[in-house]
């Protein structure tokens, strides 16, 4: 008996791919210069199913994967030839929404926006918003703890996950929950990018909608007017739901690809969303402006109607695919820094495009200082890709030097498993391998990813005896 | 003996018992290496080592099985750095609350934590975690932290997070050990994400009969920052929201109107915030909970999380709650099964075991012998 044939036993024959040509659908994620075939993909639609899965894999010592819509951006779901993919693009049912308690229960393979649109005619909505969420999945944004444009001020994926079903590496399926007395063990799941089990069921937070919302558009001539900006509003007291902003290439590319409209003149724009009770959103506006207007922004649009406002968001939310209009291949990197150093990194970011001859677009959640840089190359001049890496390694350097993280939203997958001895020391990571082999000893559940040398877990080490009347 | 790592350490007294269990020594640590010193040392002659901070909740949960050394933070009480532009501060585990939030306010900032003991440590608060009003709207101390370093039972110095908001990289070992209560290893450091402090505050304030349903406020468009309930054991309870931010009392007012009446106050009440008393309960419960004669109940009718004093047989009680609610006695005598169930208590375990196989650390605080 092999891993396929026992899967195949138990499921239909139309959810276990085999073929090759099929498998190749999965060879990667967003990511898409790491690509592996799995050995198989299975595409089960309940918990018992997944659980039966990874007990075969428990049996066999197999490795497995999850993936759910394939947008990650760190090869988190790149598969392992001698593993199993689990995919949960079958598992897409709304469970249950409970308006007066404000929360949904939802399968992993629901995709992010579908959560919203599922409850916004009653005046609701889920909080956390990647660009991709008419895409992404669920599952995918517990695995990466995924984050938004709107997570300044609502928080990311972590802040509105109240309860999950996982199935662990041994195939158990269990509840960890926000109501749990002792260990969060929720939050330590959340963002473990899924390598501590498959999420199977999870139950969100969610918000009333708020009673205004009001998206400004200002153009300032560069990007150290635009920072000065951020600066002033997150001191003036102000927390915006949002703080977007974008360099001169970013707007040249999002112009180019979906001529959004921004001022040509602008070296760099700012987009301010604030939203809330409107009183407060009205002061607010006003405050914000002003600031804007005297650290030198030379125009100001407020969207008057929700048209405006997804004309605005439209040239922010399109950025990363805009530079392909601009450029034959780029890296998308996504770093973080404190946003009082962000002045600082940016100019380093220009210093590197002078010494290695490559430009860097730069879009970015100024008001967390969540960096995307998006390192331009061309793919078919000899170097300029391997230059282009460099760069892009030399910013998530900028970022450790100021005390900044490696990865904000994306998640360390395969790309960043690399960097993470230059963030934290092998205390550290050992450290966070002791959850590693509490939830999974075998290592079967999503191995190579987050950690860059993974460690066996060993025998626990025995208890040592002393006479304490040698210490004290 | 430690005299060479210059860590102060004396010989317990009646004071320092830990629910009841009196340790051999205290040691107070001035530095995270002299933690780490004092758990290399004890791990070396397997003593069993409980943390405390400001003592406010160390009777809280179990009683250890053993206890050997209370690691004392108390003389860890700095601010490592505060860089208000971020809107980030790194402390020393055992600085008191209040005395952050007096720093913090020079800067027009604030932890936006309420917590219920005043003389609680942010080591404390993370360990022991206890809910405040403006949970609601700003979450627990697990959504505010965003950094942490932390010492394990054998020595060993980790840190996770960062000191940016924003950050996916590794595991996030400070919500880990967030409701640890001292069991997997000792707090040191922590970094957290501040708030603005609101530019305004308003309360409006109404009388009920028993349980109201706060289900008004929450459905308007209000954004209240919290919504709190005070039932006595006895007589009329009271619900009080707040409002925050530039248009504080108009949104009060306007919820006044919604709610048929109430008074609007820019002063909290008296209770608002504070424990009902002894012995204490926590409550977690999304509907209109059954609440025994002779308990007093406080907490969030936003969040379904609540503190509950009296007394009260607890497996009665739990039998009287849905399915979902949670029971469990924090402090005082406790009737009944402490703890309740608890369906992550098989996987609590494995972590307990990977982080301190030894069971040196606060053994016992938690369920199931954790
Ligand atoms: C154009 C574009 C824009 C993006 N914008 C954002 C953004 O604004 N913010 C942001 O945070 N991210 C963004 N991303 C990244 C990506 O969309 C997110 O990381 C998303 O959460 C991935 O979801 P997915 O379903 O595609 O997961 P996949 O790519 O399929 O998987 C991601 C990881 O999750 C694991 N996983 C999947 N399902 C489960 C499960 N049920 N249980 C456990 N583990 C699981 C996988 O093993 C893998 O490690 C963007 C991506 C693209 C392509």
């Amino acid at each position: 008996m092999t891993v396929i044939d026992r899967l195949d036993a138990l499921f239909p024959p139309d959810r276990v791919i085999t073929d090759p040509v099929r498998l190749r659908t999965y060879e990667c994620d967003g990511l898409t210069y790491h690509r592996a075939t799995p050995m198989v993909v299975v595409l089960p639609e309940t918990t018992e199913e997944i659980a039966a899965v990874v007990k075969v894999c428990a049996e066999f010592g197999v490795p497995f994967v999850a993936r759910g819509s394939g947008t990650g951006l760190s090869g988190g779901a790149l598969p392992r030839s001698d593993g199993v993919l689990i995919v949960t693009s079958r598992m897409r049912r709304i469970i249950s929404i409970d308006l007066d308690q404000r929360r949904a229960v939802v399968e992993p393979g629901v995709t992010n926006l579908a959560i919203t649109e599922a409850v916004r005619d009653r005046g609701y909505y889920y909080a956390p918003d990647p660009s991709s969420q008419q895409i992404c999945s669920i599952g995918g944004n517990v695995a990466e703890n995924s984050g938004g444009a709107h997570c300044l001020k609502y928080g990311f994926t972590v802040n509105h996950v109240l309860a999950l079903e996982v199935v662990t590496p041994n195939g158990e399926i269990m509840e960890i929950s926000e109501d749990d007395f002792g260990y969060d063990l929720l939050g330590a799941f959340v963002g473990s990018e899924g390598t501590l089990g498959i999420a199977t069921k999870i139950t969100v937070r969610l918000m009333r909608a708020p009673e205004a919302v009001t998206t400004l558009l200002a153009a300032f001539p560069n990007i150290e007017a635009g920072g000065q900006a951020v600066s002033a509003i997150v001191g003036a007291g102000i927390v915006p739901a949002a703080i977007e902003m974008m360099d001169a290439l970013a707007i040249e590319a999002a112009e180019a690809a979906v001529a959004c409209g921004y001022p040509p003149e602008a070296g760099a724009v700012l987009i301010v969303e604030l939203d809330g009770p409107a009183a407060e959103v009205e002061s607010q506006l006003a405050e914000v402006i002003a600031i804007c207007v005297g650290t030198g922004s030379f125009e100001q649009r407020v969207a008057a109607s929700a048209d405006e406002r997804a004309k605005i968001w439209k040239g922010r939310k399109s950025a990363f695919a805009a530079v392909g209009r601009i450029s034959p291949a780029y890296i998308v990197q996504d770093g973080v820094v404190p946003r009082t150093s962000l002045g600082e990194v940016l100019a380093g970011i220009d210093a590197l495009q002078v010494e290695f001859g490559i430009r860097v677009a730069n879009v970015f959640h100024a008001g967390d200082g969540n960096l995307h840089p998006l390192v331009l190359f061309d793919d078919t001049a000899p170097g300029e890709g391997h230059r282009a890496e460099i760069v892009s390694g030399r910013i998530l350097d900028l970022c450790i030097l100021h005390g900044g993280s490696i990865t904000g939203e994306h998640g360390v997958g395969v790309d960043k498993a690399r960097y993470m001895p230059r963030m934290f020391t092998d205390a550290d990571l050992d450290t966070m391998q002791r959850v590693r082999c509490a939830f999974d000893p075998g290592g079967r559940s999503n191995p190579g990813k987050v950690f860059p040398t993974p460690r066996l877990c060993g025998e626990v080490p025995r208890v040592r005896k002393g006479s304490p009347g040698e210490i004290f | 003996m430690l005299g060479h790592t210059g860590v102060t350490v004396r010989e317990a007294g009646p004071g320092d018992a830990v629910g009841g269990v009196l340790p051999r020594w205290v040691a107070r640590p001035e530095s995270v290496d002299e933690i780490s010193v004092v758990l290399a040392a004890c791990a070396d002659a397997d003593l069993a080592v409980v943390p405390a901070g400001g003592r406010s909740k160390l009777g809280w949960a179990a009683p250890p099985e053993r206890a050997d050394v209370l690691l004392d933070l108390s003389l860890m009480h700095d601010v490592l750095e505060h860089v208000a532009g971020d809107l980030v501060v790194r402390v020393q585990a055992g600085i008191p609350l209040a005395r952050l939030a007096e720093i913090l306010a020079k800067a027009g900032q604030e932890l936006a934590l309420d917590v219920p003991f005043p003389e609680a440590t942010v080591g404390g608060t993370l360990a022991a975690p206890a809910p405040g009003p403006r949970a609601y709207r700003y979450g627990n101390a697990r959504d505010l932290l965003i950094g942490v370093t932390v010492v394990l039972a054998d020595g060993t110095v980790a840190k996770a997070g960062g000191k940016v908001v924003k950050n996916v990289a590794g595991y996030d070992l400070g919500k880990l050990f967030t409701g640890s209560y001292g069991t997997l290893g000792v707090i040191a450091e922590a970094t957290f994400r501040l708030h603005p402090i609101a530019a305004d505050r308003c309360w409006l304030t109404f009388e009920c009969e028993g349980w109201e349903d706060a289900g008004v406020l929450m459905r308007s468009q209000l954004e209240p920052s919290a919504v709190e309930i005070d039932r006595p054991a006895v007589g009329m309870s009271m619900v009080a929201a707040l409002f925050e931010g530039p248009a504080a009392r108009e949104r009060a007012l306007v919820a006044r109107e919604l709610l048929g009446g109430g008074e609007v106050c820019a002063e909290s009440p008296p209770w608002w915030g504070r424990p009902p008393g002894e012995p204490l309960h926590s409550l977690r419960c999304r509907v209109a909970p059954h609440i025994p004669d002779g308990v007093s109940v406080r907490g969030s009718l936003a969040t379904g999380v609540y503190l509950a004093s009296g007394p009260a047989d607890l497996d009665a009680w739990r039998s009287e709650l849905p399915g979902h609610a949670r029971l469990v006695g924090l402090s005082g005598e406790v009737t009944g099964d402490r703890w309740g169930p608890n369906p992550s208590l098989p996987l609590m375990r494995r972590v307990k075991e990977r982080f301190d196989p030894g069971r040196r650390m606060s053994p016992g605080r938690l369920a199931g012998g954790v």
